[in-house]
């Protein structure tokens, strides 16, 4: 594990990514309030969501950083879980930085930009909140914020990133549940760990990275146990651009309707009397 | 709770209910019946079936009441830009086509203001001009709103400078730039917002990413036509034919629409956000349709008949924008969907309400 203050010797323009492990989370939420201190976020209150220990809900504008809280049921002897008690699953949700980014595809004003580490910067002094990343998002990650009228998502902490510091909210866990490093080696780590989980019986852990949607892959990647439905984790995430071709298509087809029937209306009957 | 009477609060009761419990406890070593339900039970659980805790995974869209309004007025003006441009080319009527260029560059300059009163940070409309990005619709919309309008300023700034002086060659010049820019950049302007919204992440827009921009761009025609003739263009039949068609399309999508049974599609057929699509059915498809199709065969009630299919394609299509910016709305909070969950999952039991009333 790197001391407190090591550079993590990656340079800009080696792509980095974040592996979060939900078998090593202990749901601290230590991420979430590393998340918040260090990028000055404002607090969401004291609201309780009534379903689980869960009360930060999902991510929005002013969390970048959410811990899911999974009540498994009760499967006695898997991953060392007493027969009588069900068992919890964590896991620390994020942006997930796409391969192909719809919020960054959708964005008219280039806020949204892709760094040199390969992940997606929202920048807050370009913002003009038209909020249309916000539907354009497959993951429902980016908020507009109505009191101060921009959207808002995860950094990435590029700031400390390109101070060779790694993200807060990986700095902050404790149990390396949220790891940091460059993509490659860290989907790497994920296929060893993933053999580890299974060689200890643990046979529903899988690793969730879409390559094979139109997102193209994730650099937040996720080591998960069960179905990703669970984790609100959508199986098949396309990425919104997609749709254009038939759409343009379609208005094309419509607009050339539209100036057919005004030509041929004031040609017919143009002439009063 | 709702059905607890006044009886289920005396103390003598309560402490039946206690006794009760301690009974069936040291009886079987368990109580397993429901004795008091917490408000909202049974809680949502995080399952292959039933997502997280139910939570819906896509965001909400965030536009304002206002952004519906600009979807009509852009959609009206991109077509008085067309039919403007091309009615005095094809045919003699200069009035008509003076009025619709004018009433096209009002409309682009309330569509501006209207969008950019939308915007989180509305002083920082121009950084939508920084950039040119053919994969966002959004960007693509800013760019020929911004080209439609000085198109549509050019033109009535040409009419302006010809009762001045007739035909000079600036007003040449600013006319043919004008009526290029209006047609070529109507054709966009008028139905882009179909596109804008139908390639999104939102499950009912997305489902009709083909039908949204056809739709929208008829409605957008049909209101051209009634704003047109409400101010006082009832008299040829140009309008009147292109107000057919637009109608005889929006009868057609509207079918298209109730013939489709998707589940993406509920919003739009439940609630407030489907009655407002089934009125805009209605008031943009058969009606107008009928009154048009009636006003071709009386010259004493034309006018009225005429007024009132323009009044109900306007209606009709206002209907339209907001009862699907509002249908998104709704969808976005599908949680099934996006996660690909089917209906039949197991979901919170209907029974909530009858385990209330056991309780009195």
């Amino acid at each position: 594990m790197s001391g407190a203050t090591d550079h993590t010797g990656i340079q800009p323009g080696e792509v980095t990514a974040f592996l979060t492990d939900s078998t090593l989370c202990i749901g601290c939420k230590a991420c979430e309030v590393a998340c918040k201190e260090w990028n000055d976020i404002s607090a969401d209150g004291y609201d309780y969501t009534g379903w689980s220990y869960d009360n930060t809900g999902v991510l929005g504008h002013s969390t970048w950083r959410h811990v899911k809280f999974v009540e498994g049921q009760i499967t006695p002897g898997v991953g060392g879980n007493s027969a009588q008690q069900l068992s919890w699953e964590f896991s620390s949700d994020v942006c997930k930085h796409c391969e192909v980014a719809g919020c960054l595809e959708a964005c008219p004003t280039g806020s949204l930009v892709r760094t040199e580490f390969g992940g997606i910067y929202l920048q807050p002094d370009i913002c003009n909140g038209c909020a249309y990343c916000v539907i354009s998002c497959p993951f429902g990650v980016v908020q507009k914020n109505e009191d101060d009228g921009r959207a808002f998502k995860c950094t990435f902490c590029t700031d400390r990133q390109k101070e060779g510091l790694m993200p807060a909210c990986a700095k902050a866990c404790p149990t390396e549940s949220i790891k940091f490093g460059r993509v490659e080696e860290l989907r790497a780590d994920a296929e060893l760990r993933l053999a580890t989980l299974k060689a200890r019986g643990m046979s529903d852990a899988r690793i969730y990275d879409p390559t094979d949607t139109s997102v193209k892959g994730i650099h937040s990647l996720f080591i998960i146990r069960g179905e990703p439905e669970t984790y609100n984790l959508p199986p098949k995430p396309e990425v919104p651009t997609i749709y254009l071709k038939e759409g343009w298509t379609s208005a094309a087809v419509e607009a050339v309707a539209m100036v057919g029937a005004v030509v041929a209306s004031f040609l017919f009957w143009g002439r009063k009397g | 709770m709702r059905d607890v009477d006044q009886n289920s609060q005396r103390p003598d009761f309560r402490e039946r209910r206690l006794d009760e419990i301690r009974r069936r406890a040291s009886a079987i070593g368990t109580v397993s019946e429901p004795g008091i339900r917490p408000a909202g039970s049974p809680f949502p659980k995080a399952s292959p079936q039933t997502g997280y805790y139910q939570q819906p995974l896509l965001k909400e869209p965030q536009w304002t009441s206002l952004v519906p309004l600009y979807f009509f007025v852009g959609g009206a003006s991109g077509c008085l830009g067309v039919i403007g441009s091309l009615a005095d080319l094809l045919g003699a009527d200069h009035e008509l086509a003076r009025r619709a260029r004018h009433m096209a560059t009002a409309g682009s300059a309330v569509s501006s203001v209207l969008l950019i009163a939308d915007l989180g940070r509305p002083s920082r409309f121009l950084n939508m001009l920084r950039v040119f990005k053919p994969q966002s619709a959004m960007s693509v919309g800013s760019w020929v709103l911004s080209g439609f309008g000085a198109s549509a300023a050019a033109s009535t700034l040409a009419d302006m400078l010809d009762t001045q002086r007739d035909g000079s060659k600036v007003s040449t010049f600013l006319r043919a730039v004008g009526r290029t820019g209006c047609t070529v950049l109507g054709m966009p302007f008028h139905n882009y917002t179909g596109v804008l919204i139908g390639a999104s992440v939102v499950p009912a827009w997305n489902n009709r990413i083909r039908s949204l921009p056809r739709e929208f761009g008829m409605s957008g025609l049909q209101s051209a036509v009634g704003l047109l003739e409400l101010t006082g263009e009832t008299e040829g039949n140009a309008l009147n034919a292109i107000g057919l068609v637009a109608a005889a399309f929006e009868t057609w999508e509207g079918l298209a629409l109730l013939r489709t049974e998707d589940r993406e599609l509920a919003p739009t057929k439940q609630g407030t956000t489907g009655a407002l699509i089934h009125a805009a059915g209605i008031l943009s498809g058969p009606v107008p349709m009928a009154f048009r199709i009636a006003s071709l065969f009386t010259r004493k009630r034309q006018r009225r008949l005429r007024q009132a299919a323009a009044i109900s394609g306007i209606v009709g299509s206002l209907c339209l924008r907001y009862g699907w910016v509002g249908a998104g709305k709704v969808s976005a909070r599908n949680w099934k969907i996006p996660l690909g969950i089917s209906e039949r999952g197991p979901v919170r039991s209907s029974s909530e309400s009858s385990t209330d009333a056991e309780l009195t």
